[in-house]
Parts: structure tokens; C-alpha cells; sequence
């Protein structure tokens, strides 16, 4: 179970489109730095911060070899994350069904008084 | 931000310690807010399929307290309690939020609710943000285990997160 700490360093990891895009891009396997930057318009520097940063947060590991080290995705830690974010969306989503059904029966009821 | 939406149900997280709901019902604003400030209302639709409401509370103004149990259909009592902080019929509601289960967790949610109009009918959206007190709430509303979690596979992970790039 991860600790508050790492749980916010992850979601701060995941709230940039060019990282998320980066996950996505590992998720179909390893690359390298330089096959990463490839499609965005960033300097290999910038694209390197952003590995740090989701490194730092657990999504990601890095080989070793400089601008050739292949990163890899770590899925556990995104895993809880999505886990969390699912949880929380399905009590809503019931609640929200049982409020939406409990809306339309007041409104029918209505209806019903006035005819 | 990070996004995970349902046909029914957007899911966003705008910062670390927020997660933001948004949800649309056919229904007029004054109906869905009514039915969020009635204890008589509420107790209709909180709890899960199968569950009674034993206790179902509401002192709706600024400073009033409220608190809801749910008496669910495996015998367990799930409570939840807070305060009201602001309203502004039939816009807002803003309260505090806290589960029994998890005492000293306390969270902070806005609702806020906008008239959407579809030709004749008259829709409602609810805004729902939620802060955590830190992210040990949010942590720990995973660790009370009550909520049944889907997890995903890394293929459906990967999926995922092919829509949000």
C-alpha cells in the first residue's frame, strides 16, 4: 500500500499530458530517451525532466546507458492509482444511478398527481 | 489532468489532493437540489441497493450539521457526517465530509449545480470537487476496503492511458 507521499507524487507525475503521453508510449513497450522525444517538439533535456519526474514517482524505470538507456513502464504504482480513482468513480457512479432513477420516479409521481 | 470517464460519469483529477465529478440529470436544478437538500429525499438514493437509512439527518444551513448511516444489506452500518459550510440555492453546496469508519479523515466537497437546457427538457449538472484534508484520506479511503475495486490488467492500462495521451 503506498504512502501518502508517493500517492501524491504520483498524481503531480500524471497531471502532465506530455508524461501521460510518455506512459502511453511504454505501455506498448521499452524505448529509448531519444525515441521518446522523437514525437514531441521538446529538447532531449526537457523530455529527460520529464523522465526524472515520473521516475521519481515509480511509473517508470530507467537502464542505465545515457541517451540510449531504455525506460521501462512499472505498472504497480499506476496501478493503485487506477484502482483508487475506479473506486471512488464506482460509489459515485451507483449513487448518482440511485439519484438520477430517484429523480425521474418525484418527477413521474408528479406527473401523475397532475393528470 | 488526468481523466477517466463512464458514458454517465466524468472523472477528473485537477491537482493532487482534488478528484472532480461531473454528472447530468433529467431533471430541473430546483428538483436536484431539493433532492440533495431533503433528509427525506436523501434517504432514497445514498445508500446502496438493499440498504436502509436508520439515521438520516440534516440541519440544511451554513453550520448545520448533518449525518447519514447506512444500514446495508450485510448487516454493517457505514456512517457519514459533516457540516454544512455554504449554500446557495438552488446553486451550491459546500460541506465537510467525513466516513465513521475512517474517524479524523475529513474532506471538503463542493456541489456545485448548473441548468443545462435541451430544447423542452430542463437537465441539471452536478459538479462535484472533492479536496482531501492530505493524501493519507485518499489512502485511506482505499485502505477501509469499502469500496469494491475493479482492477486493471496492464493491457487495459495501456489502453487507458492511450486515451488520455
Amino acid at each position: 500500500m503506498p504512502t501518502d507521499d508517493e500517492l501524491s507524487v504520483t498524481f503531480a507525475a500524471l497531471s502532465d499530458p506530455t508524461r501521460r503521453a510518455i506512459l502511453a508510449r511504454l505501455a506498448q513497450g521499452e524505448a529509448t530517451v531519444l525515441e521518446l522525444a522523437e514525437p514531441f517538439q521538446l529538447s532531449l533535456p526537457a523530455v529527460s525532466k520529464h523522465l526524472k519526474v515520473l521516475q521519481r514517482a515509480g511509473l517508470i524505470s530507467q537502464g542505465r546507458r545515457a541517451q540510449w538507456r531504455p525506460c521501462r513502464l512499472e505498472p504497480a504504482r499506476l496501478k493503485d492509482i487506477s484502482d483508487w480513482v475506479e473506486d471512488y468513480r464506482a460509489i459515485w457512479e451507483e449513487r448518482f444511478g440511485r439519484l438520477d432513477e430517484y429523480l425521474r420516479q418525484l418527477q413521474q409521481n408528479e406527473a401523475q398527481q397532475e393528470s | 489532468m488526468t481523466t477517466l470517464s463512464t458514458p454517465t460519469l466524468t472523472v477528473t483529477l485537477p491537482s493532487d489532493r482534488e478528484v472532480m465529478l461531473m454528472r447530468e440529470f433529467d431533471a430541473p436544478r430546483d428538483l436536484v437540489f431539493e433532492a440533495f437538500s431533503k433528509p427525506e429525499h436523501i434517504a432514497h438514493w445514498w445508500g446502496q441497493k438493499g440498504s436502509t437509512m436508520p439515521i438520516c439527518e440534516s440541519d440544511f444551513r451554513p453550520g448545520g450539521a448533518w449525518r447519514f448511516v447506512e444500514h446495508a444489506a450485510d448487516g454493517n452500518d457505514y456512517g457519514f457526517h459533516g457540516e454544512y459550510r455554504e449554500i446557495v440555492r438552488p446553486e451550491r453546496i459546500v460541506w465537510t465530509f467525513e466516513y465513521e469508519g475512517l474517524p479524523g479523515h475529513i474532506s471538503l466537497d463542493s456541489l456545485v449545480f448548473d441548468e443545462i437546457d435541451q430544447g423542452q427538457r430542463r437537465r441539471t449538472r452536478i459538479t462535484s470537487t472533492t479536496v482531501f484534508d492530505s493524501i493519507e484520506d485518499r489512502d485511506g479511503m482505499v485502505q477501509s476496503g469499502m469500496a469494491q475495486g475493479a482492477s486493471e490488467s496492464y493491457e487495459r492500462l495501456a489502453a487507458y492511458l492511450q486515451t488520455l495521451a
